[in-house]
């Protein structure tokens, strides 16, 4: 509807501006100038509804015979995004964008420099069940402490659904199986030999192969659980096939890796994983890029039957969810599949090379570490051994992952199974005067009341609250971060109400935690969104 | 640190005195922000909290106090025929305006506050800083002269019936400080209502100076003036000068539209607020100041005072057209001159809690009180102003807008399944018509 007002108000314009031309002649009117107005507007208005009539059955027919140009109904007019929307410099250039006008970047000091460091020694990894949402919480572990095991091994299974097998990341021995609160399993360490023996898989043509044996492939040779589904955020369904699936080829998480770095020399590998996942859905496979990246890597530029979008703005303009709403959004029922850079990468590996190979790119950064650089290790590598000797001091927290949705960690604990990144940040343990009114320090915030903040500087944070938790009190100010037609302060509402249905009317299917935690850094009253979320979905996930 | 450690020793027990505790709580959380860190979640928080975002509205308002203190004392002297220049006499009407003002503030922030802290420690939740802008509001939205205990009711009605019973800060439906006002002005209209009240001292014209309320601070400040060889309050007990009504241009303009308001004041005047009217109200640059000061800081909805601006306008338009009455003729641009429209504007229906929350339902929420505010001033013979009445209405239906809005987001989202749906079925008939 809006977008019919602006095309009649563009071609009445139109006229009235062309008008003057002919008004030219007729100007010694005179008396009779009012009359002649008059009737001349009558006449535009009649030629513009000619011409909106003609657009419309423009419309109509194309859409009878199917010709359709691009997602846009065909039109006599420019849609308003051609029209009005900005546009793209760099590699988007004369591309379709999508821009994100809402958004918050958290500027961090600590940010790593662009070599890789390959040399980087840790000694032991860990598979960690309470990395996967839904996992029961004592899965079934099929190796003992002192075996010996190759990368690709089983390691652990949920009997939920046993299906689905967790593998080593690493070939080793098992020095323990640690357990957490009521007996649940926290981590199966391994002690990582020094040189990496794989298990060792039959090769396995996915293209000449049916879905169903791809997937029983995959399952065992343990790479399914690196295929996330939404909603929920938890391991795909391998029994059903899903509407598409998304990749996202870059973070805009505060301090995130460039995933250029990460797919430096594996571009024919990533395109493997692309090529496997279009046949594991019948559905489009989506990457979408940072238009605001120069120079993206040619892994995704070039990458060959996927569809490829580009989003500009600040975050959570790079996740995956808010691509999934802006691209084809989740609908009740309906189900997607998403997966990281270094997810594909190893879904590549495993039908290019026949092993399970957990090689991962981590970024360690974080204004307390002496030396931010990216290192190469594999999946779940211990943070003690990340970080060995690069701590400022010992007041800090360590985090797997970003500051947003990252966890809190220990030196003895693992590298999350999704992340690639590891945060260090100090705590923020210490009282201070007046903090509230006159901040001691500059801090990271989306309101102009601090100076700080009207000069755009790095900061230096810590894990203050910087204040007490209160009432939903100001409104608007998710909606001001969350670039996706949600209201989240309603939907926090309806969760803590439990009113599923509303839940449900309001989108809760679209979101998850990293979605979420922008709003969560912004909020004034301090609410902890991302746990009332998972709450929500939780509570949605138990229906069905 | 060793403050903290001080104040930590001396910390009242929780179980034993929970008052006490919870006093000591929340003077400590003003002087210290709290060591707490996150937990769960995001691990770096926002540096803005609601002690941060309160004061900046209380900062917005200090030019009205600084003003509205001044006029109380300058519409006192301008009645009694005094001092008829502004700038005269100006510590004489700076410190009547404090006299007068200050007792109202402390009352009113100490009824308040008292009430506030007594449900903390009840509840057994740290102090909400709510009350921090309502006690900054309310005494800039009353009488010069209400009388002390009517206040403290009207404070105690609000923030108990009004926040208290919803379940404190955040939770309220009606805006606290306009509950209070209501509460005066329907509980005891003489004393908000009428030609006189607006102007301070004129209705006791009898009693001097020393007998009224307070009458003694006049005498210490007359032996501190008299000391720097300035002038006095002296007795006091003058009587108002011929033909002085107290009359505020609404009041002027309800009975004999805009010539007959210009006979009494000019347009500067009212706008830069010089005329009787509550404490804070008159000022119209200082609040638009305010407003814009809060617009920048992003922490009132500009959406809200500008769809509120275009509400009132449109319905003074539309007054001028119809023209029945010499109120609806006031030229619509000049209604903005009387009244506190813009103090509503900027510092009342902007309260986030009681607002509309969603960005859709602020532009109909404040389009609708700017309308409803007109209508209430200008047709209403019995209510001269109708921001109060308009605002604490649309506080009301502000949750049904947002209903609306919710459920077109809704709606939007369900329709997107059944067009999928839709989709989906198509393929499927035109597969199945190709096989033919």
């Amino acid at each position: 509807m809006r977008n019919r007002i602006t095309k009649f108000g563009a071609v009445f314009s139109f006229f009235v501006l062309s008008a003057d031309l002919f008004a030219q002649g007729s100007a010694t009117g005179g008396s009779n100038a009012l009359l002649y107005g008059l009737l001349l507007i009558v006449a535009l208005l009649i030629l513009a509804a000619v011409a909106l009539i003609g657009d419309s059955m423009v419309t109509v027919k194309s859409k009878e015979l199917g010709v359709e140009r691009g997602s846009e109904k065909l039109s006599l007019f420019p849609s308003n995004e051609e029209m009005f929307a900005p546009k793209a410099e760099g590699a988007a250039s004369g591309k379709k964008v999508f821009f994100l006008k809402k958004g918050f970047d958290i500027k961090l000091e600590g940010e790593a420099s662009y070599d890789v460091d390959e040399n980087l020694n840790v000694s032991t990894f860990a598979l960690q069940p309470k990395n996967f949402i839904g996992m029961s919480p004592i899965p079934k572990v099929e190796v003992e402490v002192g075996q010996e095991v190759n990368a690709g091994d089983h390691i652990l299974y949920d009997k939920k659904n046993p299906s689905v097998k967790y593998v080593a990341p690493v070939s080793g021995e098992v020095i323990a199986v640690n357990r957490a609160e009521k007996r649940s399993i926290a981590e199966v360490v391994i002690l990582a030999d020094k040189k990496m023996n794989f298990r060792k898989l039959p090769q396995f043509d996915f293209e000449k192969s049916s879905r169903e044996e791809l997937v029983n492939y995959m399952l065992d040779a343990g790479v399914w659980p690196h295929i996330k589904q939404r909603p929920y955020d938890i391991i795909a369904d391998h029994t059903i096939e899903p509407k598409a699936i998304f990749v996202t080829t870059f973070d805009s998480a505060p301090l995130a890796p460039d995933q250029d770095i990460v797919v430096a020399g594996r571009e024919d590998i990533f395109q493997i994983g692309l090529d496997v996942l279009n046949n594991l859905t019948s559905g489009k496979v989506h990457i979408s890029i940072d238009a605001k990246d120069e120079d993206p890597s040619t892994a995704f530029m070039n990458a060959n039957g996927v569809e490829i979008h580009y989003f500009h703005g600040q975050h959570p303009a790079g996740n995956v969810g808010v691509h999934i709403h802006h691209i084809d959004p989740i609908s009740s029922g309906e189900k997607v599949w998403t997966l990281g850079v270094q997810d594909v990468i190893t879904l590549g590996a495993l039908f290019e090379e026949g092993v399970y190979d957990a090689q991962r790119v981590v970024v360690l950064t974080g204004a307390e570490l002496k030396n931010p650089r990216y290192v190469t290790t594999y999946l779940g590598a211990n943070i003690g051994d990340l970080i060995k000797n690069d701590l400022k001091n010992d007041h800090v927290r360590l985090i797997s992952g970003d500051v947003l949705s990252g966890k809190t960690k220990t030196q003895e604990q693992f590298l999350d199974f999704y992340e690639d990144q590891i945060t260090v940040v100090e705590e923020g343990d210490e009282y201070e005067p007046f903090g509230w009114l006159i901040p001691s320090s500059a801090r990271p915030s989306i309101s102009p009341t601090f100076i700080s903040n009207l000069i755009g500087t790095t900061y230096r944070a810590n894990t203050n609250t910087h204040g007490e938790k209160r009432a939903f009190v100001v409104t608007g100010q998710y909606e001001q971060v969350l670039p996706m037609d949600i209201y989240p302060q309603h939907l926090m509402k309806s969760i803590l109400i439990n009113d599923l249905e509303r839940m449900e009317g309001l989108g809760i299917y679209e979101l998850s935690e990293e979605d979420i935690a922008i709003c969560e850094f912004t909020c004034t009253s301090k609410q902890p969104l991302q746990m009332i979320l998972r709450e929500g979905l939780e509570a949605m996930r138990e229906q069905e | 640190m060793g403050l903290v450690d001080f104040l930590h020793k001396i910390e009242p027990d929780k179980k034993k005195s929970p008052f006490l505790h919870t006093l000591f709580d929340g003077f400590f959380t003003f002087a210290y922000a709290p060591n707490s860190v996150t937990r769960g979640g995001v691990h770096v928080r926002d540096g803005m909290d609601l002690k941060r975002l309160m004061i900046h509205v209380v900062l917005a308002m200090q030019l009205c106090y600084v003003f509205g203190s001044y006029n109380i004392g300058h519409q006192h002297y301008a009645a009694l025929g005094m001092y008829e220049s502004f700038l005269s006499g100006f510590h004489l009407k700076l410190f009547y305006g404090l006299i007068k003002i200050i007792p109202i503030f402390i009352v009113s922030n100490l009824v308040g506050l008292g009430i506030e802290f007594y449900y903390a420690a009840r509840k057994g939740h740290a102090i909400e800083e709510g009350f921090l802008v309502s006690g900054a509001l309310i005494p800039l939205i009353m009488p010069p002269d209400i009388p002390l205990w009517i206040l403290a009711l009207s404070v105690a009605f609000a923030v108990i019936i009004g926040k208290e019973a919803f379940g404190g800060t955040g939770m309220n439906i009606l805006n606290i400080a306009l509950l209070a006002r209501v509460f005066v002005f329907f509980a005891y209209p003489t004393y908000i209502s009428g030609d006189e009240v607006w102007i301070s001292g004129i209705e006791k014209i009898d009693t001097s100076y020393i007998a009224s309320e307070n009458g003694w601070i006049f005498g210490v400040f007359d032996w501190i003036f008299s000391s720097f060889g300035w002038e006095t309050f002296g007795a006091g007990g003058q009587a108002v000068v011929d033909g002085y009504t107290g009359a505020t241009p609404l009041s002027l303009a309800s009975k004999g539209g805009w010539e007959y308001v210009l006979t009494v004041y000019t347009p500067s005047q009212m706008w830069w607020g010089a005329i009787p009217g509550s404490i804070g109200e008159m000022p119209k640059l200082f609040i638009i100041f305010g407003a814009l000061f809060l617009v920048m800081t992003k922490i009132a909805s500009w959406r809200i005072m500008l769809s509120m601006f275009i509400g009132a306008a449109i319905t003074a338009l539309l007054m001028n057209v119809a023209g029945t009455t010499p109120f609806m003729q006031v030229p619509w641009y000049y209604q903005f001159y009387m009244g506190s429209f813009f103090f509503a504007m900027a510092f009342m229906a902007t309260d986030p809690v009681t607002a509309a929350s969603t960005d859709m339902g602020k532009w109909i929420y404040g389009f609708l009180i700017g309308m409803i505010g007109m209508i209430i001033r200008v047709l209403n013979p019995a209510y001269p102003e109708g921001w109060m009445l308009a605002i604490l209405f649309m506080n009301v239906f502000a949750p049904l807008i947002d209903y609306y809005v919710l459920e077109a987001n809704i709606k939007r989202r369900a329709k997107r399944v059944r067009s999928t749906i839709g989709v989906s079925t198509e393929n499927i008939l035109t597969e199945s018509q190709s096989v033919h």
